[in-house]
C-alpha cells in the first residue's frame, strides 16, 4: 500500500511539473510579443548565449570533422573508394552530428548558465522583486533568453557542420591525399539540399526550442536554495541531452524516406 | 557587460557567421547549385522498365551532363514508364532519332539516362518523344536469364 501511494505521488508530481512546464512555455510565447519593440534585450542575450558559445562549437566541429575524416578514410580505403570520404563526412555532419552535438554542447555551455542565472534570480528573490514593481519577469527576463537560444542554436549548428566539413577536408585532402575535386564533386552529387541539409536545419530548430525551454524552465522552477540551483543546473544538462537524443530519433524516423 | 557597441558588433559577426555557414552548406556541400533551375526544354521517353531511376538523375550525352530527369510517371494503358527529361536550352540540336537508354554508373552506382545521337536532319522539338529507348538492365533478370540459358545448355 505504501509503495502504491509512493508511485501515485511521484506520478502526480511528474504530471504537475509537466503541466507547469507547458504553462510556462505558453506564457513565455505569449509574452514574446512585447519583445518586438525591445531588440536590445534580445541582442544582449544573443551575445551571452550565441557569441560566447561560438568558440567551443567551432573547435568541436573542426575536431569532429577531422576525426571523421581519419576514421572514414581507414574504412573506405579498403574498398578503394576514398573519394566518398567527403560524402560520408558531410552527410553525417549535416544530418546527425551537427544538430545533435551542437545541442548537447549548447546545453552544457549556454543552458547551464541560463539555468543558474534564472535560478539565482529566483533564489535571491529578484524575480519576485520584479513582480512587485509590476514588471513581468517572463517578459523581461525569460522571453529574450528563450528567443536568443532558439535563434542561436540553428546558427551554431550551421557553423559546426560547415567547419566540420572543412576539418574533414583538411585531413582527407591535405593529409591523406584524397583528390580535391572528387571530394567536393562527390559531396555535391550525393548530398541533397532538401533531404539532407534542410532536414538538419529543421532538427536544429527543434533542438533549439527544446534546449532553451528546458534550461529556462529548470531555472524558473528551481527550489530556491543553493542546492536547488545546483540540482537544476545538472538536470538541465541531463534532460536536454536525453530530450535531444530521443527527439533526434523521432525526427530521423519521420524524415527517413 | 561590455560596451553595447561591442556587443552589437559581436552579435552581428555571430549571425553573419551562422548564416554564412548555412549558405556554405547550401551551395558548397549540397546539390543546390547543381540544379539551380537551369532553363531547359522537356522531352519524353517511354521505357518498359526504368529500374531504379530517380527524379533529378542526370541525363548525359557522350558522358557529359546535358540535363536531368524531371518527372517519372506510369501510363496505365500501355503499362510503360513515362520519363520526362529536361534538357538544357543550349543543347537544342538533338537529332530526331536520338535514342535514350538507362545505364548504371559503375557496377552498383546510380542510374542515369544516356542519349545517343542519331543521323536525322531534323531536331527534337520540346515535348517530343524518343522513338528508340532501351530499358534499364535489372541485375536479377540478367542472372535469371543466364541461369536459364546455362540450365538449357546443360541438358543438351
Amino acid at each position: 500500500m505504501e509503495w502504491l501511494s509512493q508511485l501515485g505521488r511521484s506520478g502526480l508530481r511528474f504530471f504537475e511539473r509537466l503541466g507547469r512546464g507547458n504553462l510556462f512555455l505558453f506564457y513565455v510565447l505569449l509574452g514574446s510579443f512585447s519583445l518586438l519593440g525591445r531588440g536590445r534585450l534580445l541582442l544582449q542575450q544573443m551575445y551571452s548565449v550565441g557569441v560566447l558559445s561560438m568558440l567551443i562549437i567551432t573547435v568541436a566541429g573542426l575536431f569532429v570533422g577531422m576525426v571523421l575524416g581519419l576514421q572514414g578514410y581507414n574504412t573506405l580505403v579498403d574498398f578503394g573508394s576514398e573519394e566518398s570520404l567527403g560524402v560520408m563526412v558531410a552527410l553525417s555532419l549535416v544530418q546527425e552530428l551537427g544538430p545533435v552535438m551542437t545541442a548537447v554542447l549548447f546545453a552544457a555551455r549556454a543552458g547551464t548558465s541560463l539555468t543558474a542565472e534564472i535560478g539565482l534570480m529566483k533564489t535571491t528573490e529578484q524575480l519576485s522583486g520584479m513582480e512587485m514593481m509590476a514588471v513581468d519577469p517572463l517578459r523581461r527576463v525569460i522571453a529574450p533568453r528563450f528567443w536568443a537560444g532558439f535563434i542561436s542554436l540553428p546558427l551554431l549548428a550551421g557553423i559546426f557542420s560547415a567547419v566540420g566539413v572543412f576539418g574533414g577536408y583538411f585531413v582527407g585532402v591535405g593529409l591523406l591525399g584524397v583528390d580535391d575535386g572528387a571530394f567536393w564533386s562527390q559531396i555535391q552529387n550525393r548530398v541533397d539540399f532538401y533531404d539532407d541539409v534542410l532536414n538538419g536545419i529543421i532538427k536544429s530548430i527543434v533542438f533549439g526550442f527544446v534546449a532553451a525551454w528546458i534550461a529556462l524552465f529548470e531555472g524558473y522552477d528551481t527550489v530556491p536554495t543553493s542546492e536547488g540551483v545546483s540540482r537544476a543546473t545538472t538536470r538541465t544538462v541531463v534532460h536536454t541531452s536525453l530530450a535531444v537524443l530521443g527527439l533526434d530519433f523521432v525526427l530521423t524516423a519521420l524524415m527517413f524516406d | 557587460m561590455f560596451h553595447s557597441k561591442a556587443i552589437e558588433i559581436a552579435v552581428g559577426v555571430f549571425v553573419a557567421a551562422g548564416l554564412g555557414a548555412l549558405f556554405i552548406l547550401a551551395i558548397k556541400v549540397s546539390n543546390l547549385s547543381a540544379f539551380s533551375d537551369e532553363a531547359g526544354y522537356p522531352l519524353q521517353a517511354r521505357f518498359d522498365n526504368i529500374g531504379g531511376l530517380k527524379v533529378q538523375a542526370p541525363v548525359t550525352m557522350a558522358g557529359v551532363r546535358i540535363g536531368r530527369v524531371d518527372k517519372i510517371s506510369f501510363d496505365d494503358e500501355t503499362f510503360e514508364a513515362v520519363v520526362t527529361l529536361k534538357v538544357y536550352d543550349q543543347y537544342d540540336q538533338l537529332p530526331k532519332d536520338t535514342s535514350a537508354s538507362i545505364f548504371t554508373s559503375g557496377l552498383l552506382g546510380e542510374q542515369y539516362v544516356s542519349l545517343e545521337a542519331g543521323g536525322d536532319m531534323d531536331n527534337l522539338q520540346p515535348n517530343d518523344q524518343f522513338m528508340i529507348t532501351q530499358s534499364a538492365l535489372v541485375l536479377e533478370e540478367m542472372i535469371g536469364q543466364f541461369l536459364f540459358k546455362a540450365a538449357e545448355g546443360g541438358t543438351e
